[in-house]
């Protein structure tokens, strides 16, 4: 059990990771209960879009200067996308059956896969992406918290902080939440429901480029599948926490990640259970617990029972 | 209305990304300006993965093939013979590589393919091959068992498809050498293992961890990645708190570059060895992690070391190919070079001509061809595996994998 802080807090970075891209999915189907398999790539490009900032900065710049920038520019580039995709993709088909979209979002995902395969130079294989260099921070003698580690846990909680505000306080989150509880009211009110979904677009995609700038300074690389599995942790994490939710999915997120990594460190040290720990079976065993919180609570951790939705 | 639009949208966004991918597997090798009408075209076929992670390696293939072809045009090697390659895309997934293995021996010029990369794919692809009778030669598999059979471990060997060949030394030898050079030569007792779960990394794995505890050394711990994930940060972990000295990795570089950064980044200093799977420049490149002490083994010795190698590293330059040819570029075109010579020999035997059962003929002549190839004597024995035992250890110091040991192996 020496090791258990520092296998909380990789659960934690994990965790804090899958939460800002759940957030993209928690948004959106809040708001028109569509659930946007394409925002795996939409987090995908917005790594690419950060590369590209980061290319077009005079060699030689400081992370610490590069990096703002960076998600300025994966957020331009993601939320183009996904905003365009709302556009020309999901809006023909709102009224549509529930399945039309579900499967134009997938294909869009194909789609974003191949275009950044053909068009992006180099990116048939895995681009390098700058990496947070430095010894990481010693808190105690078990625990070291990696500086990459350290961003996505600083960056996170201060994103989720000030989408909870937007949310709460400002004029244009009342009208969020207006148009997710009941969008044709909303209209007879006054409300622009389609600005306010293609906000929720924007704000899902600018998170999921944030995500992928702290991916890229963690891992070094990127590439054109990486939104992939990603994106179906996030989604997954969504669901967890309740989608619709926005501190679901951060909460969802937070308990992927460390039943993730506490089952690849623990499973196998329980008696008779060797055989079904390790890394190969942590995403089994996040399904497991997937599966046992949606039997006790349908809704999802923080999710609320509505009765017209999911 | 809306229905019909709706429609539209999806046809055109389906098609649209069929079309795409489509696009991607297709290769754009213009046969060109040939007006001679009467040579006889024949298709080497080359299955790869072109996209994807592992496109590093399978762009070298297909250009080493390309040129193993375009120089017996040059020679005039099979006189009356104009060889073509036919490169398919197989993502280093099963499915792709067992469909373009369909369409390979449907194409009736296909004389013989090279291919694949990965051993899992090339069980998919060797029963398409034998049925049709087509010769299939890899420049890259070393499991055991694609030329052993499956109980190659009990010492029973039974080679399931006669149309099966490889220029690259299988994974026993290469799993026994790894292990007798962490023992004996990098002095290193204990050892953690993880493996990628597939076909290649799972069975190197074992057959490393077999030959180090034969030796004396002691496995410190097991653990297995999932292909395609990054995030390998409790795994190293794992390895750190355990006290191994070093690591061994059973699989493919972009999981492992990964994850020998991630266990440096834990601060523990100990070096990650693996097979070739590893031996790529991408590994080291992939992040901005050092990873100077790292090990890869690989088969044969460095292609830039060989004498017989010169021609086909200033050939592949000269040629001007977009990616390099990477570490299976030579193996390629001497596995692309055999099928040369076997049907040089069957149109030798039959004055001149292709006979009219070719690819059978093909492969009864590839169990004789023998020639002196990029990577050294290339032969093959009873059961398909080259005669070839040489293996290199690389190291990597300073961005670069530097060879520090090139041997024969010996059991």
């Amino acid at each position: 059990m020496h090791e258990l802080p520092q296998q909380l807090a990789n659960g934690l970075a994990l965790g804090a990771l899958y939460g800002l891209i759940a957030i993209g999915y928690t948004m959106v189907y809040g708001i028109v209960q569509l659930i946007n398999f394409a925002h795996g790539e939409i987090f995908m490009i917005g790594g690419f879009g950060a590369l590209t900032a980061y290319i077009a900065l005079p060699s030689g710049t400081s992370l610490l200067v590069a990096i703002p920038l960076m998600i300025v520019g994966g957020a331009i580039a993601s939320v183009a996308v996904a905003t365009a995709a709302e556009r020309f993709a999901y809006r023909p088909l709102r009224n549509a059956p529930r399945l039309a979209p579900l499967i134009t979002a997938i294909g869009l995902s194909i789609v974003l896969q191949q275009l950044v395969w053909g068009l992006y130079p180099d990116a048939k294989k895995p681009r390098s992406f700058p990496e947070i260099q430095g010894e990481s921070f010693k808190i105690f003698d078990n625990l070291y918290l990696q500086r990459a580690d350290a961003f996505v846990l600083v960056l996170a909680p201060a994103c989720m902080l000030a989408l909870g505000l937007f949310v709460a306080k400002s004029r244009s989150g009342r009208a969020m939440q207006a148009t997710a509880q009941d969008p044709d009211t909303a209209k007879l009110m006054g409300i622009n429901t389609d600005r306010i979904i293609v906000m929720a677009f924007a704000i899902g995609a600018a998170f999921a480029a944030v995500a992928a700038v702290a991916y890229g300074v963690d891992k070094g690389q990127i590439n054109f599948e990486m939104g992939f599995i990603l994106g179906l942790k996030a989604f997954t994490a969504a669901v967890l926490g309740g989608i619709g939710n926005i501190y679901g999915a951060m909460v969802g997120g937070v308990v992927l990640g460390l039943a993730e990594s506490l089952s690849i460190a623990y499973i196998e040290e329980i008696p008779g259970m060797q055989q079904l720990g390790g890394g190969a079976w942590a995403n089994v065993w996040a399904f497991v617990l997937l599966i046992v919180v949606l039997l006790v609570r349908p809704q999802g951790l923080l999710g609320e029972r509505v009765a017209d939705r999911a | 209305m809306r229905h019909r639009s709706l429609l539209i949208l999806t046809t055109a966004l389906t098609t649209g990304a069929l079309t795409l991918t489509a696009c991607g597997s297709r290769d754009d090798n213009k046969g060109g300006g040939d007006d001679s009408g009467k040579k006889t075209t024949v298709v080497i076929g080359v299955d790869a993965p072109l996209t994807g992670s592992l496109s590093a390696l399978g762009q070298g293939i297909k250009n080493s093939v390309d040129l193993a072809a375009k120089t017996a045009n040059k020679n005039n090697e099979v006189p009356g013979i104009e060889f073509k390659i036919e490169a398919l895309d197989d993502q280093a997934v099963p499915a792709s590589g067992k469909a373009n293995a369909a369409k390979l021996v449907g194409n009736k010029d296909v004389i013989g393919a090279v291919g694949p990369l990965n051993s899992g794919v090339a069980q998919s692809m060797q029963g398409d091959f034998e049925k049709a009778g087509v010769v299939q030669v890899s420049p890259a598999n070393t499991n055991p068992a694609l030329s052993q059979g499956d109980n190659w471990g009990k010492g029973e060997f039974k080679r399931p498809f006669k149309t099966y060949f490889r220029t690259a030394a299988t994974d026993v030898v290469q799993g026994k050498f790894a292990a007798q050079y962490l023992y004996n030569d990098a002095k290193k007792r204990k050892v953690y293992v993880v493996d990628d779960k597939q076909t290649y990394g799972a069975g190197l794995a074992a057959i490393f961890s077999a030959e180090f505890k034969r030796l004396g050394g002691k496995i410190a711990g097991t653990d297995h990645v999932t292909v395609k994930e990054t995030d390998f940060s409790s795994t190293a972990d794992k390895v750190k708190s355990s006290k191994a000295d070093s690591v061994y990795f059973g699989g493919q570089y972009p999981e492992g570059g990964l994850l020998s950064d991630q266990i440096k980044k834990t601060g523990a200093k100990i070096p990650t060895m693996g097979g070739d799977g590893i031996y790529d420049p991408a590994f080291i490149s992939a992040s901005g992690v050092a990873n100077d002490g790292d090990f890869a083994t690989s088969i044969g010795y460095p292609v830039e070391k060989l004498p017989t190698a010169k021609k086909f590293i200033a050939d592949y330059e000269a040629a001007g190919y977009k990616d390099p040819y990477a570490a299976y570029g030579g193996y390629s075109y001497d596995a692309g070079w055999a099928i040369i010579q076997a049907v040089k020999s069957v149109v030798a035997a039959n004055d001149g001509k292709l006979p009219a059962d070719a690819r059978a003929k093909v492969v009864e002549a590839m169990a004789k061809v023998s020639f002196d190839g990029v990577t050294g004597k290339v032969a093959f024995d009873e059961y398909g595996d080259t005669t070839n035992k040489q293996l290199t250890v690389y190291k990597v110091e300073g961005k670069v994998w530097k060879d520090v040991k090139s041997a024969t192996f010996e059991d």
